[in-house]
């Protein structure tokens, strides 16, 4: 079998094998649950108590601030939907303010309560680079805004947004902020006293840890509503019976990701940085896009004219390179995503977007690999040989 | 790259499931494409187009993946509008009845599908058609396939050399029952649809409909008459009829009258009597020949006028190189303007054209 190069770490990554390791026994030994009340309930309690206190350290909260979902997106709506209940419960307002380059858990979230409960939203636009200006957030803040939801790094084009300055002015105010820290989970710190955020949801199989798991972190008494109800896991704010194993990978995983963090980036970083650099210079009529500094570490994206993203995928795919467009879709249907579109580039480029995600297993000879394959196949479908 | 890459034309139903598996078996680089095509919006089919919905897309990827390899949609919506959608629009318009398979055939999978493959360094392209292709020397033959009740070669009849070169029918040799059970032996899931899907960009089952919500100017009323030239009524507009139609004529007579012909330039719906329906002759016109030459003499063959009629006898003449006179050796019903002339030697299809 030829070489397969995967740069979809974006999308998901692989499971680390010592996650696998410490998820193992809670599939088959140890299998209560942990609102049991015999041992193995106990044991099985202790597990996630763990876990959540292994998390906790690297958030630099306290444990029970922590919701375990069943994923990122769980965890958006449990934020969005649970402090809007909250807020029109409590007459606390009625307006909430998303940024244009949310992932759709966000904005189809925050659509839904406009459209069908009647909550004004505000989309906060970005720049050229999809930054988000803390002093645009200042204008569009309203007496009856209650949330705050601006991603921390974007899937698609990496951009990192200053998330302690936004969060700063929403409190000035005192209004609540979330952060979806989905794509920043594993790459950047997570410290969320130093980012100032009072929500913030984090998924698991971005850090090379299993798929199906992640956490909202809610800053205490700010979250009081929940969303599934049922039984009283997670303080009464998340029903239903603990995944137990996927709660110990994310823990795991989370703790090995940012043990490495430092490595792991820095070397990233380098080739992606040659990445870049070579694509730009290879390849006319070609852009970078996002931010050139502000992005993360493991983020190259790109826009190239006249080329179909949707297609630029499959020969990329045909060549044993696993890569991802904001222009795509699997059933066919390209249409430039919302980032894309915030970024206001031209129709042209929109429709031409590249992203490639780079793993902790990235290497040398993939970067040239795809120096070398990249520009033929781009002039080879613009038909310029 | 490595030598020929083969694109496979999936639809997730169980032919074109076990073409690609076969293929795969006999160690072929391949990989499986599905065009998403223009669809009305509607109700009934959720604004899907049938050849590609959401089911048939799920269980094309599921093959795919069992087969492990690579498999791809490709967005050809406005292609199929302009060439399949406008075509059968225009035609019916214009009075007489198209075969928009036929059409999609030639502009969209032996078009886009095919360009599309060759430019992501595909060599051929292999769809789950039931017919045959054999080189004879230095040319390309097309074969109906070995199962008579499937055969498809009638809608292929408008392809030439340079696609039946780049083209595998891996399927033509098998029966559909022998299909059924590879698909089983490979284990392959497969949809318990219907094999053709025509007419499959309509929200309903309801040309007419369809004519009266896109080409409501196409529909002026115009009298009735029977071949003596008596009025018998009024027709509705005359794309909403088909030659040989005989239900919602909407004119009552002691015998049951058939529509025989639409004369376009005097907007008039002729009807008759069933024995007045046979003809013995007709035109086609835009030939294909399959070899790429046309024949200077006449010649014998056996013609098929629609998709599932069967093929009769006949003295073809040509007229010249796109144009030739169809003589069967006796009277048939329900020679259909806009369908298909397919010119049979035995089991070989020589060509065709558009009947005038
Ligand atoms: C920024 C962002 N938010 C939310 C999600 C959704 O996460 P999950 O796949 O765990 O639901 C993703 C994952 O694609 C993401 O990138």
């Amino acid at each position: 079998m030829d070489k397969q190069i995967y740069m979809d770490h974006a999308a998901t990554t692989p499971v680390d094998p010592e996650v696998l390791e410490a998820m193992l026994p809670l599939f088959t030994n140890e299998y209560g649950n942990p609102s049991s009340i015999h041992r193995w309930g106990q044991r099985a309690d202790y597990a996630i108590t763990t876990a959540r206190e292994e998390i906790a350290e690297v958030l630099r909260c306290e444990a029970d601030e922590i919701i375990f979902t069943s994923c990122g997106s769980e965890s958006d709506n449990l934020a969005l939907r649970g402090i809007a209940l909250e807020a029109r419960e409590l007459g606390k307002g009625n307006h909430l303010i998303v940024s244009a380059i949310e992932h759709p858990a966000i904005l189809r979230t925050a659509q839904q309560l406009q459209n069908h409960h009647g909550f004004d939203i505000t989309i906060l636009p970005v720049d050229q680079h999809g930054l988000t200006s803390p002093r645009d957030l200042k204008t569009v803040i309203q007496p009856d805004t209650f949330l705050v939801s601006i991603m921390y790094a974007n899937n698609e084009i990496g951009v990192v947004q200053p998330i302690s300055d936004l969060a700063a002015i929403t409190h000035e105010h005192n209004i609540l902020f979330h952060s979806d820290a989905v794509q920043a989970a594993g790459q950047l710190p997570l410290d969320v006293e130093t980012l100032g955020v009072d929500l913030m949801s984090v998924s698991a199989h971005k850090f090379y840890g299993p798929k199906g798991v992640g956490l909202l972190y809610a800053k205490r008494d700010t979250l009081t509503h929940s969303q599934q109800t049922g039984g009283s896991q997670e303080n009464g704010l998340r029903a239903g019976t603990q995944n137990v194993p996927l709660i110990v990978g994310m823990a795991t995983a989370l703790k090995i990701v940012v043990a490495r963090q430092q490595n792991d980036n820095s070397k990233m970083k380098t080739l992606r940085d040659r990445l870049i650099k070579a694509v730009l210079e290879t390849i006319s009529d070609s852009i970078l896009t996002g931010h050139r500094t502000c992005r993360l570490p493991n983020n190259a994206s790109f826009a190239f004219e006249g080329i179909d993203g949707n297609e630029l995928i499959m020969h990329l795919d045909l060549l044993n390179v696993a890569a991802s467009s904001g222009s795509a879709c699997k059933t066919g249907n390209p249409e430039p995503s919302n980032v894309l579109t915030a970024l206001a580039l031209s129709p042209k480029l929109s429709l031409g977007s590249l992203r490639l995600s780079l793993g902790r297993d990235t290497n040398d000879s993939d970067i040239e690999y795809l120096q070398q394959v990249l520009p033929k196949v781009i002039n080879n479908m613009r038909g310029t040989p | 790259m490595k030598k020929d890459r083969i694109a496979v034309a999936m639809s997730g139903g169980v032919d074109s499931s076990v073409a690609a598996a076969l293929l795969k078996n006999q160690g072929h680089d391949i990989f499986g494409l599905m065009l998403r095509l223009w669809s009305e919006p509607g109700q009934d089919n959720k604004g899907q187009n049938r050849c590609c919905s959401p089911a048939s897309v799920s269980r094309a990827r599921q093959v795919a993946a069992i087969l492990d390899i690579p498999f791809f949609v490709i967005d050809s919506r406005k292609e199929f509008h302009q060439n399949v959608v406008q075509f059968f629009i225009d035609k019916y318009s214009a009075g007489v009845t198209p075969n928009p398979c036929l059409e999609c055939n030639r502009n969209i999978r032996w078009g886009h599908l095919m360009h599309k493959a060759l430019s992501m360094g595909a060599t051929r392209i292999a769809t789950g058609h039931y017919a045959r292709i054999i080189q004879n020397k230095d040319k390309w033959q097309l074969l109906r396939g070995c199962d008579n009740s499937k055969d498809q070669s009638y809608a292929l009849s408008m392809l030439g050399q340079s696609d039946l070169r780049r083209t595998l029918f891996p399927i033509g040799s098998y029966t559909k029952n022998k299909i059924r059970s590879l698909a089983n032996d490979f284990d392959l899931p497969v949809a318990q649809r219907q094999d053709s899907q025509d007419l499959c960009f309509l929200a309903d089952k309801d040309y007419r409909r369809f004519m009266h919500d896109y080409a409501p100017e196409s529909l002026n009323p115009g009298p009735i008459m029977n071949t003596s030239g008596e009025t018998l009524g009024q027709h509705k507009g005359l794309p909403l009829y088909t030659i040989g139609q005989r239900k919602g004529i909407g004119v009552s007579a002691p015998e049951p009258l058939y529509v025989l012909s639409k004369n376009q330039s005097n907007n008039t719906l002729i009807v008759d009597k069933i024995d007045k329906l046979g003809k013995s002759h007709l035109k086609a016109k835009k030939v294909n020949w399959i070899s790429g030459t046309s024949t200077e003499h006449k010649i014998r063959a056996k013609v098929q006028i629609r998709y599932t009629a069967k093929a009769v006898g006949a003295w073809i003449k040509p007229i010249d190189d796109n144009e030739v006179e169809v003589e069967f050796d006796h009277q048939i019903n329900d020679i259909t303007p806009g369908q298909a002339a397919v010119f049979y030697q035995d089991s070989v299809c020589l060509g065709g054209g558009i009947i005038d």
